[in-house]
């Protein structure tokens, strides 16, 4: 009988980590390097362009006095145009996301890779994980020169330096622009575990991201309605109502963004639910919120999309783990 | 220190209440070729699988090199290589960045690993193909690109799964010797394969599969006497001479039946005997007044071995 080596019980051995990062490094690389990446910037390049330039042009005619006037690049949507940079995001993000993810497992099981990569000294945690983090760093990369492309156009074209409060609530912003991109590259990855297909796989994620993008408004005012009484006699009855329609819409990830993103660059917001005359008592209107107070209102949509990523991220995590690596 | 790098007992494995394998034992020694052999769906792959920790067994032990692939399988896998049924690599990198993509998750230095890399590839005959991007390789040179993997990883223990599946004559021929290379540098291989003729070249003993369990196991001769039964066949062809009536009284022939359609004159004729009878078979011939036309040594073939196996199993069944 063979010696046995190491201590016997039932844990595994060694870290899940060991090899997390080669393959961070190898998938950030493929990402950087592959023709989707060109692609993917192109499109972002393509549908982000339009709206800077449109509220640029319009930003430049505007002679009122505004403080925060280098964020209403990101947020004004022209006559001419009528969809934000922001409201772009929104979409280009998720489609981003999906492009980066929604083959890395199924691929290499395609490729054969994967029985070999796996005999190789790591676990599937560091294989998953390092794939994801790769995806994340590659998203957080294009919104990060996305970002830096349109702050120098503002600085360009408007003449006006951003002050410290503006960076830094549009670093905010670019964080929770991640942190939306992170819940949508677990979901391909997700489905890039489940489905061995990576077309099947990319429309599973599409399916998902257009049911949010577009039906789920739609459902959760249905069901809004459904619930809400025939008649509204107080106050207190229309606010739980509105209550309800908030909280449905925010199952959707793009909800969660967008209010963290009106709270971040339109400093005004107080809340994303409508005010009671005894909330309003002493409120200036139109004044705008300090960066902290701004960021206490978003938190809760900061750790909802967090929460989100970690949650899908965990599903893809427990399947991959089942799953058999033989073709 | 005993001489075995894989102990395999009372291994199990259950897809719902299919045994796709069935309680086997298993030892392989150092340094020697082992086959997996049988046919597909026999659970050679599920038990290779097992070995390595990749798949989770449903009962029995497993002990690689002393380590336990459930518990252990990053010391399991750092040492042993393993070749999957056609192996893949990333096309849109070289043959140089696959291996250090590899490299790197083996955590193996940097300035080592370039070495490493150079002298595998040198050791499969890819070394002009170095730089080049996998995409534009043959099977065979995916295949041999897997053997350098192995070579690089410097592994103790070396798992092929049906590495010749696939390939032309010359390929295989060629990724053979790159085996009992594998071999003479030290390395236990164990190849799993259904090509019969092509492994029992390189194997020092065998296992058979069957329906999730080993049939038959040890070298090819002792399946051969197993299977075939006991004896030492061989071939005689003669003219001039009855051969059943001379070959009679040589000492250890057992049985001598004609080979071929019967009664075709100078047809051949089988002859089993206990020992290599050769030399006496020769003489009583020639003494019996008969030309002597042909006298081989029928090697025993796994092909043969496998074939009436099989054959048995079903007559039972």
């Amino acid at each position: 009988m063979l010696p046995r080596r190491g201590p016997r019980g039932s844990k595994r051995e060694g870290s899940p980590f060991t090899g997390l990062g080669p393959v961070f490094m190898k998938e950030f690389a493929d990402h950087l390097s592959s023709a989707r990446m060109m692609v993917l910037m192109l499109f972002v390049i393509v549908f982000g362009a339009f709206p800077v330039a449109a509220s640029l042009q319009q930003l430049r005619t505007v002679t009122e006095q505004d403080s925060y006037l280098f964020l209403r690049i990101f947020t004004s949507a022209p006559e001419s145009l009528p969809i934000s940079f922001v409201f772009a995001l929104n979409f280009i993000i998720p489609i981003m996301a999906i492009g980066l993810g929604f083959d890395a497992v199924n691929s290499e099981f395609n490729r054969r890779t994967l029985s070999r990569v796996l005999s190789q000294p790591i676990y599937r945690d560091a294989l998953l994980l390092g794939k994801f983090l790769g995806g994340l760093a590659t998203l957080a990369v294009a919104l990060a020169a996305l970002w830096l492309i349109v702050f120098g156009a503002g600085l360009l074209l408007l003449g006006l330096p951003p002050r410290g409060v503006e960076v830094a609530r549009g670093a905010c912003f670019l964080l929770a622009a991640i942190a939306y991109g992170g819940v949508w590259l677990a979901a391909s990855l997700l489905f890039s575990v489940i489905f061995r297909s990576t077309a099947t796989s990319a429309l599973c994620a599409l399916g998902l991201w257009l049911f949010f993008f577009l039906l789920w408004p739609m459902i959760a005012s249905a069901i809004t309605i459904g619930f809400a009484p025939s008649q509204i006699h107080s106050a207190e009855q229309y606010l739980a109502v509105e209550q309800l329609g908030l909280v449905l819409a925010r199952f959707s990830p793009g909800t969660l963004f967008s209010e963290a993103v009106v709270g971040l660059l339109n400093p005004e917001t107080r809340t994303f639910a409508s005010m009671l005359p005894a909330q309003m008592r002493g409120v200036i209107p139109g004044a705008p919120l300090p960066l902290d107070q701004s960021l206490i209102l978003i938190w809760p949509q900061i750790t909802g999309l967090i929460a989100g990523m970690i949650v899908v991220f965990a599903a893809a995590y427990v399947i991959f783990q089942r799953e058999e690596v033989r073709a | 220190m005993s001489d075995n790098v894989i102990e395999v007992r009372g291994l199990l494995k259950l897809y719902g209440a299919t045994r796709a394998v069935d309680a086997i034992d298993l030892d392989i020694r150092r340094g020697e070729i082992f086959g997996l052999l049988g046919p597909n769906g026999a659970g050679k792959t599920t038990t290779i699988l097992m070995l390595l920790g990749l798949t989770e067994a449903s009962g029995g032990t497993v002990n690689v090199l002393g380590f336990d692939p459930v518990r252990q399988p990053l010391q399991v896998k750092r040492r042993v290589g393993y070749l999957p049924d056609a192996v893949g690599f990333y096309d849109h990198l070289t043959a140089r960045e696959n291996l250090r993509y590899t490299a790197r998750l083996l955590a193996i230095p940097r300035r080592d690993a370039e070495k490493r890399i150079s002298d595998a590839m040198e050791s499969v005959q890819l070394a002009d193909v170095l730089d080049k991007r996998v995409a534009t390789f043959s099977r065979g040179m995916r295949q041999r690109l897997g053997i350098a993997e192995i070579v690089m990883k410097q592994a103790e223990v070396a798992i092929l799964d049906e590495p010749t599946s696939g390939l032309d004559p010359h390929a295989t021929f060629e990724l053979l010797e790159m085996i009992r290379g594998l071999k003479k540098a030290g390395v236990a291989v164990l190849i799993s394969s259904h090509l019969l003729d092509r492994v029992q070249s390189v194997c020092d003993r065998v296992a058979l599969f069957n329906r999730g369990k080993i049939a038959l196991m040890g070298s090819v001769v002792e399946l051969a006497n197993q299977v075939l039964g006991a004896g030492h066949p061989i071939l005689v062809e003669a003219s001039g001479v009855d051969i059943a009536v001379a070959l009679r009284g040589v000492e250890g022939v057992q049985t001598v039946v004609p080979e071929g359609a019967p009664g075709s004159g100078n047809g051949a004729w089988r002859v089993v005997a206990d020992r290599d009878v050769r030399a006496a078979v020769a003489q009583r011939i020639v003494s019996s007044g008969g030309s002597l036309t042909r006298l081989a040594d029928l090697q025993p073939s796994l092909e043969e071995v496998y074939t009436r196996y099989f054959e048995e199993v079903r007559d039972a069944a």
